[in-house]
């Protein structure tokens, strides 16, 4: 399996990018405030208005790394791309097979047979630590009913009817995360899911990790040679990276939700960190970004055995392994497409 | 006798990649994969110093040129040869800006030392058959030079090796208009293959997939 290399995260917004030979630099002002070799890097994400030369975007462009800009919010602006590459048969499969409703079924059903194990060995795994404290029926009620869930997922014979296991699944899971948070509970208290604005801090953490985690599914699959627009969950829609978010459904719960919850209860985050707007919206400060993106960061590093592959890997590389077996699958040497289960 | 159209040519240095894995031709050419590793690195830096298309030396009776473009339709291929030398003979060909007859001789370079298999010793023989159908002559064999062992070595064209050589272009052109990768087959060479994380050869004996989901249900019960 391919090395993990580093994402480099630029968060500050006066910070500028630059090319010196074979080094991507990080100016402020007239200082130079990281000087790194291209080649130790996979990608670059920047947050709030950070500039990058043309000869620093050159540089990128030959080398795969995958440079792209987001908004301060973590909100998707614009990335830095080559010419298309990869193979065009295997696009065309892809097409095809996102055309045809049947096919795409049992695409869409790997990605939310695993977002409903996951989500529930999260729920399992709190139980099984937690378990002892408190009764926590309402989690126990949850695990069960997701297993129910399950089974239909492997039953169902319609993308409808399987979007509608997936909503349910979430309402349940989510209906029950709160008694997952077991500090601060008045700041980081969980009342459901909101996303456009984030309505409280757990929120604002859940959405930038998911955007963290949707630009490494989007670069997953533009090396395998995927186009990660066109989906077999999500709809089209122009701009919409449909095949990064199918992949996201049975991720979220490993890479993002159950490191929320450490951030949260190893009591890594501070309430000063979040500001609540007129909106209702939550927005964390810089200093907040630079802890949530290194403790990413860190646990990208770790490593775990593939449930599929049978062999450990870095679990920033997950996203990648999952983009490669599904081309495995596009392509006809796999019978099915194996999602990243949890252990 | 067929001849392929300026379309379907395929890339002539593709020929080593194919008789060492169809595979790893497969996804090099048909996928666009491409993985640098030390091997390809130490290559590339070779072919840096070797390739200069405005390189023409004369040293008496030879005549060196590098990076010359090379085409047969007979084999469906074409590329770039590193190093022809021309050499003076009264049974050469004329050449458009030489006086003299001169008779072809292709050397290849190579930044490792010689192989086990005949990968190398195809693409040498596929760039004298193009040399043959360019210059309508024959060309009875070329050389091999090592970059480990410095040194060059004569391999003749013969008709098995000929054979040999129009075989595998026919067997290249088959799969590429099939435009599907083969699977991978484990053997000892996939350790020195630069594509071996993109190729997973091992993965060809992992479990079906129905199998991963029926476990993962029993598991909850």
């Amino acid at each position: 399996m391919r090395k993990l290399l580093n994402v480099l995260y630029v968060t500050s917004p006066e910070a500028y990018l630059a090319k010196d030979g074979e080094n991507v630099l990080v100016l402020v002002g007239e200082e130079t405030k990281l000087r790194i070799p291209v080649h130790n890097l996979e990608g670059i994400v920047c947050f709030g208005y950070t500039g990058a030369s043309p000869a620093l975007m050159h540089l990128c462009a030959e080398r795969n790394v995958a440079l792209s800009f987001h908004s301060e919010s973590g909100r998707f602006l614009a990335r830095v791309t080559g010419r298309v590459s990869g193979n065009v048969l295997l696009r065309r499969r892809q097409y095809r097979i996102a055309d045809s409703p049947e096919e795409s079924l049992q695409f869409a059903k790997g990605f939310i047979f695993g977002k409903v194990y996951n989500c529930r060995c999260v729920l399992q795994r709190f139980l099984r630590v937690h378990g002892d404290k408190g009764a926590f029926q309402d989690v126990q009620d949850a695990v069960k009913f997701l297993s129910l869930q399950l089974q239909k997922v492997v039953n169902c014979q319609n993308i409808d009817i399987l979007r509608g296991i997936e909503g349910e699944s979430a309402r349940s899971y989510y209906g029950v995360f709160d008694n997952l948070i077991l500090n601060e509970k008045k700041v980081f208290q969980f009342t459901g899911r909101s996303k456009r604005p984030p309505l409280d801090p757990t929120n604002a953490l859940l959405s930038f990790l998911y955007t963290l985690l949707a630009h490494d599914c989007f670069s997953a699959f533009e090396t395998v040679g995927l186009d990660p627009q066109v989906g077999f969950l999500h709809k089209e829609r122009p701009g919409r990276p449909s095949l990064a978010l199918d992949l996201m459904e049975e991720l979220r719960p490993y890479l993002v939700d159950r490191l929320t919850l450490s951030i949260i209860n190893n009591r890594q985050v501070d309430a000063k960190n979040f500001i609540v707007k007129e909106s209702g919206g939550v927005i964390m400060n810089e200093e907040m970004r630079k802890v949530i993106i290194a403790s990413w960061q860190r646990r990208k590093q770790e490593e775990v055995m593939h449930p599929y592959l049978g062999e450990k890997i870095a679990i920033g590389l997950i996203p990648y392994a999952q983009a490669m077996l599904l081309a495995r699958h596009l392509r006809g040497d796999l019978d099915a497409y194996p999602p990243f289960l949890m252990k | 006798m067929m001849f392929y159209a300026d379309d379907d040519l395929l890339l002539l240095s593709g020929i080593q990649h194919f008789s060492f894995c169809r595979r790893q031709w497969a996804l090099i050419y048909i996928e666009q994969q491409w993985e640098e590793n030390l091997l390809t690195f130490g290559g590339r830096e070779l072919h840096e110093r070797v390739d200069d298309p405005f390189f023409t030396e004369a040293r008496g009776t030879v005549l060196v040129t590098r990076s010359l473009p090379i085409v047969s339709y007979k084999l469906g291929l074409y590329g770039m040869a590193d190093v022809v030398e021309f050499h003076r003979s009264e049974d050469g060909v004329q050449l458009k800006n030489r006086p003299g007859r001169w008779i072809p001789y292709p050397v290849e370079y190579k930044y490792g030392k010689p192989k086990p298999d005949d990968r190398d010793i195809v693409q040498l023989c596929a760039q004298g058959i193009c040399l043959e159908e360019m210059f309508q002559t024959s060309i009875s064999g070329g050389d091999m030079f090592y970059g480990r062992i410095r040194r060059r070595q004569r391999v003749d064209f013969d008709d098995g090796l000929r054979q040999r050589v129009m075989e595998l272009a026919l067997e290249m052109h088959r799969l590429f208009n099939e435009g599907v990768s083969p699977l991978p087959q484990e053997t000892i060479a996939c350790k020195s293959c630069s594509l071996v994380e993109i190729c997973l050869p091992h993965m060809s004996k992992r479990r079906s997939v129905r199998r991963y989901f029926d476990d993962a249900l029993r598991e909850l019960e």
